[in-house]
């Protein structure tokens, strides 16, 4: 037992940030629960979420790799748009669906390969930068397309549909995918050299950099990942809508940045859970259906949705403050 | 014999301040050479280009004879040469075990990290360094251990690569005596299994202690390569260390 309180402290310091935003979700449903009994105990309240959540979760747990890289990145959600529009266009003009999709993938990929880039090469600050490419890709969106929206009616009829948003004994598939990509990220984040490096880079680039690890590369990686992320979102939303509209992923700016810090994810790099992140998540996605859900007004809903951040950011404020 | 790594004529220019102008230095095996000079001197510059962190200007590096082209911090690990760097080169919020490998994990195929072992091979390093407190273990975050902890952290980084050169940049700055005598009982350990060390340092009775070879920086430039044979003292070398200075 000699050991016993480093061993509390290690697992308080390696997981106190995730069992923070689990605390904060159970708390949200005892609210819900008492506050609206009969609302809560409607099935397609979660339902809802439930529909909401992948979505999210495609575009929120990249974040988390990049913001504790020390970065953050806003334009993941024109990304969102671009990806979605290039899988669009190309279903509408006959090409085959799952080829269409992975076009979607790989243009995500890549502008999160450019934007990344052009702030690690020329040394950017990356909320300025990605601000600019967030207006800018929209913009273009929105010439090309002249504000109209693409429908794919017939996209059910391809393989790829049940596969990624069909039911599974009643679950949309989503879910599944939304899973697996938990899992995924989990390992990447916290067993793969790759998430090992995140961690050093926002922890310390001047040491990283001395170790031998190639900060850019690592940095310029994250944003890919999140323009993958941003681009699964935005694929998945329009197989599910069966409509690309121009002006798709704007609505998920502010809620995915906000579930990655109720998460329990820090702002200053070298930090960062994946667990966390994935509660974040189920507190927006609760907050946003959830007030509507329980009879109030749709106006209390960004009221308490600012509520809930602040106090999340207070709770977890409770891990102190950076080591140094 | 052919010395394990060598600056030759090398200048390292930051705007308009030239940092290194012209300096050579060479490391055999199995020697410690202590490096020395005022501040600012250049002797982190020095071994922040011999090791890759910073690009050389002019001048060549050659490891074991042969001239390397796009020297960079990775590949001077991978040639054998481990830095212990002044500012320690950790990150604090990480585990001792990820900062002992970092750069240099150990992986499975994908990359996937080879978690037990790296924490078993922490935990013998840690020990062999002589961790004192018992509640430390690898996976505790650096930032909670104290400055010569966190020295000993950096150190079974260098060792546990089996490198044929350890560069100490600034070793025992901020140790206690307890602490520093570690530090001068690991650098003989190295020399004795035939493995060399660069020993930087601005107090010249520690670099005297357990150098073989000196070599005075001063401004940029590498003024005197001596040996241990032809300085009767510290405060030989202290002397000509002075003297050098003052005509320059």
């Amino acid at each position: 037992m000699k050991n016993n309180k480093s061993f509390i402290g290690n697992m308080f310091h390696k997981n106190g940030r995730a069992l923070g935003s689990m605390g904060y979700f159970a708390l949200l449903m005892i609210v819900f629960l008492i506050g609206a009994p009969e609302a809560w105990m409607r099935p397609n309240l979660h339902q809802s979420v439930f529909v909401m959540m992948p979505t999210l979760i495609f575009l929120t747990l990249p974040l988390v790799f990049l913001v504790a890289s020390g970065e953050i990145d806003l334009s993941f959600a024109s990304t969102y748009a671009v990806a979605a529009y290039v899988f669009a266009i190309m279903a509408k003009s006959g090409i085959d669906p799952a080829l269409a999709i992975l076009a979607g993938l790989m243009t995500g990929t890549a502008i999160g390969g450019l934007v990344g880039a052009l702030i690690v090469v020329f040394r950017l600050s990356s909320l300025v930068a990605s601000l600019g490419v967030l207006f800018l890709l929209r913009g273009i969106i929105l010439l090309l397309t002249n504000s109209r929206s693409i429908t794919l009616l017939e996209i059910d009829s391809h393989w790829i549909y049940p596969v990624l948003v069909g039911k599974f004994y009643g679950f949309p598939m989503q879910i599944f995918w939304a899973a697996i990509f938990v899992i995924f990220c989990y390992y990447l984040f916290t067993k793969h050299v790759f998430g090992v490096h995140i961690h050093h880079v926002g922890d310390n680039s001047v040491s990283a950099e001395q170790m031998g690890i190639n900060v850019n590369a690592v940095k310029i990686k994250a944003f890919m990942f999140v323009g993958f992320g941003a681009a699964l979102g935005g694929i998945f939303t329009t197989l599910i809508t069966y409509t690309f509209f121009p002006t798709q992923g704007f609505g998920y700016l502010l809620l995915a940045l906000a579930a990655v810090f109720v998460g329990g994810t820090p702002y200053w790099g070298g930090l960062g859970t994946i667990v966390g992140a994935v509660f974040g998540v189920g507190i927006i996605a609760y907050m946003e259906i959830g007030i509507v859900a329980i009879g109030w007004s749709g106006t209390w809903r960004q009221f308490f949705n600012g509520l809930i951040i602040l106090l999340a950011l207070l709770g977890h404020r409770l891990h102190g403050e950076r080591v140094r | 014999m052919q010395p394990i790594i060598e600056l030759e004529k090398v200048t390292k220019r930051f705007g308009g301040i030239t940092a290194l102008n012209n300096a050579s230095l060479k490391v055999n095996k199995g020697e410690v050479v202590g490096l020395i000079g005022d501040n600012g001197a250049g002797k982190s510059t020095l071994i922040k280009t011999l090791v890759g962190v910073h690009n050389p200007d002019d001048g060549d590096i050659k490891i074991r004879g042969d001239k390397v082209n796009n020297w960079n911090a990775l590949k001077a690990r991978e040639a054998g040469i481990e830095t212990v760097f002044q500012d320690r080169a950790l990150c604090p919020q990480q585990s001792i075990v990820w900062n002992i490998f970092m750069g240099k994990e150990l992986k499975y195929p994908f990359g996937f990290i080879r978690d037990k072992e790296q924490i078993t091979e922490a935990n013998r390093l840690i020990r062999e360094i002589g961790f004192t407190s018992k509640l430390i273990n690898a996976e505790s975050p650096v930032g909670n251990l104290s400055g010569g902890e966190r020295q000993g952290v950096a150190i079974a980084r260098a060792i546990y690569n089996n490198a044929e050169l350890i560069i100490l940049d600034e070793p025992t700055n901020n140790l206690s005596l307890n602490e520093t005598q570690k530090v001068f009982d690991f650098v003989l350990n190295v020399k004795k299994s035939n493995r060399s060390v660069l020993f930087i340092g601005h107090n010249i009775y520690h670099v005297y202690d357990i150098s073989d070879r000196f070599v005075i920086l001063d401004r940029g430039e590498v003024v005197h390569h001596l040996d241990k044979e032809n300085i009767q003292s510290p405060e030989e070398l202290m002397k000509i260390m002075r003297d050098t200075i003052k005509s320059h």
